[in-house]
């Protein structure tokens, strides 16, 4: 009746349908923690071979097992709790930061047939369906709102241990989430606004051939800033000032042990498998083929319902690597630097763009000349260059005035 | 319906519950923890009556950035540990009859409005798009003295921080 425009959830209900929904969300969960756990895994390898390591190589073949082993450890140990610590809210922050992770999964298509015009419905036991948990008709505003929520585990975290070193991390980590969704949400409007729809299926149904996938239908600009907000949301390097070891010994979660710290850590490393999959949906056409013109590549060998999975899932280990060669490679950024790249760079930016997108989309509908509008959009955005530098320059004078440092 | 009733009033209760913890706790940061449970409470409650996108909204400002900044703030100044004794001040028995006045102006003008309507047994998903059209349509004089205020905030901010 609600909450989704799925076409098994607008007929009646049958304990079919049911069973459908039941076995989606247990897939989900499932491979999410299996994917968690490869994900660990390929971490610690690749940078172990950035580095001239060897990485984990006991456990299983090529330490494939090393990260049960860590858990099953994890699990059999103390779980300590500060004498000074908010029994309930230490109690109940992992949890918080766990859960989000997952919930993203939900309206993330991860798979179908979006050739034709099926619109990636494919039909499982006589029920037509798509190959994704829901698809509400607000789409990725629900996993903006979601991604938005995950702050409040970590903020809670440091809050509640009672100590000093979690509280700075904390409070570090949620003034750098703050900054960078709004960068977030704006680049994701550009996607928006170029889709004309905000669920994802729609978000992906538009992506058909390479032209029209968003990362060169929004002029890169917005992938760009999309990509580092989003390595800033997860708290991953280079903008990982959250934990900084050297710095506050582990951040929020230093007076965590046992399995409380294990589902910060799980929670982590889900939410990067996670935004790649935002990001693949987003801008690389999620479960669409690469296809240029009129001749899509084709997986041989593979039945058409399955090959959206495969192309997903293809596109995420992309940037799940790119995920782990940003933090073999890049040095962690300073605090002030941080700021300064999301609120003096990024999100002027993603307005910027935002604004021209949108001119550009007015402009077509009321046939204007594009190349006017183009030229008119480029000396209003040098204008508001121009405006925001020299409110720098007189802001950065004043503060040399008063002796600051930054 | 039964079963939307049956929602409507688990929400109810929590929502009722909620609200009643936030000015009884005595630690700021449980206090703002369940005004949070309220203000989910108020977005199941929205989601009940079919409006996704209020829902998700409500979700994603009130949760996602009011309480955030609300929670940010206190931590960054005061937020202890454990129970604090002068939360309350004096002047809190003036909040009854306030409290009073707008729970009745509020229920006269629901009552005055909407009266013995009733809502439509199959309601439908209302689409981002017709919100918009609204919005953009006949509410826009509103909605641009609604950005004034946000401009005033802004400024507002501006001025506190600046030392000179």
């Amino acid at each position: 009746m609600i909450i989704s425009l799925d076409p098994l959830l607008t007929e009646d209900f049958t304990a079919t349908v049911i069973a459908i929904v039941l076995l989606k969300v247990l897939v989900i969960f499932v491979v999410g923690l299996v994917a968690t756990m490869l994900m660990v895994w390929f971490e610690r390898k690749t940078i172990a071979g950035m580095q001239n390591r060897v990485g984990p190589n006991k456990a299983g073949p090529f330490g494939l097992l090393q990260t049960l082993a860590d858990g099953i450890k994890l699990f059999f140990k103390e779980d300590l709790l500060p004498v000074k610590a908010d029994k309930f809210v230490f109690r109940f922050a992992p949890y918080l930061s766990f859960v989000p992770a997952f919930l993203a999964f939900a309206v993330i298509p991860v798979g179908g047939d979006f050739r034709g015009d099926t619109g990636g419905i494919v039909t499982w036991f006589g029920h037509a369906t798509r190959v994704q948990l829901a698809d509400p008709p607000v789409g990725f505003l629900f996993a903006l709102a979601i991604s938005s929520i995950a702050v409040y585990g970590i903020m809670l975290a440091g809050w509640s241990s009672g100590s000093k070193y979690p509280l700075l991390g904390s409070v570090r980590a949620s003034a750098q989430m703050i900054s960078y969704e709004a960068a977030l949400a704006l680049s994701f409007g550009a996607v928006v606004l170029v889709a004309g729809t905000m669920s994802t299926s729609g978000i992906v149904n538009v992506q058909e051939t390479l032209g029209d996938w968003h990362v060169v239908a929004t002029g890169f600009v917005p992938f760009v800033i999309f990509l580092m907000a989003a390595t800033a949301e997860l708290n991953r390097p280079p903008f990982d000032l959250v934990e900084a070891e050297q710095e506050l010994v582990g951040g929020f979660n230093t007076e965590y042990s046992s399995i409380r710290f294990a589902l910060f850590f799980l929670a982590e490393f889900m939410n990067t498998i996670t935004m790649s999959a935002v990001i693949v949906t987003l801008f690389f056409g999620g479960p669409q083929p690469i296809r240029i013109g009129d001749t899509a590549l084709d997986i041989p060998l593979i039945p058409n319902d399955l090959e959206g999975t495969v192309w997903l899932l293809g596109k995420v280990l992309v940037f799940l690597y790119v995920y782990v060669w940003l933090r073999g490679t890049l040095p962690r950024l300073r605090y002030d630097q941080l700021m300064n790249l999301g609120w003096k760079l990024l999100i002027p930016t993603s307005l910027g763009w935002f604004m021209l997108l949108a001119a550009q989309n007015v402009g077509q509908d009321r046939g204007w000349n594009t190349g006017v509008v183009t030229a008119v959009s480029i000396a209003v955005i040098l204008i508001c260059v121009m405006i925001v530098q020299a409110a720098l320059k007189v802001s950065a004078a004043n503060r040399e005035r008063e002796g600051s440092v930054f | 319906m039964v079963a939307q009733n049956i929602f409507f009033a688990i929400f109810a209760v929590i929502m009722v519950v909620g609200a009643l913890r936030v000015v009884t706790s005595n630690n700021v940061v449980h206090a703002a923890l369940w005004l949070v449970t309220v203000l989910a409470g108020a977005a199941g409650q929205y989601i009940l009556l079919s409006a996704e996108f209020v829902a998700v909204t409500q979700v994603l400002v009130y949760i996602g950035a009011v309480m955030v900044l609300f929670l940010f703030g206190t931590m960054l100044t005061r937020a202890r540990l454990g129970e604090e004794t002068d939360l309350n001040n004096k002047t809190w028995i003036l909040g009854i009859p306030v409290a009073l006045l707008l729970f009745g102006t509020m229920s006269y003008a629901l009552i005055d409005s909407f009266g013995d309507e009733k809502l439509p047994e199959d309601a439908t998903v209302v689409s981002t798009q017709v919100i918009s059209d609204q919005i953009f349509g006949p509410y826009l004089i509103p909605f641009w003295a609604l950005s004034f205020v946000l401009l005033a905030a802004t400024i507002g901010a501006i001025v506190l921080a600046r030392k000179d």
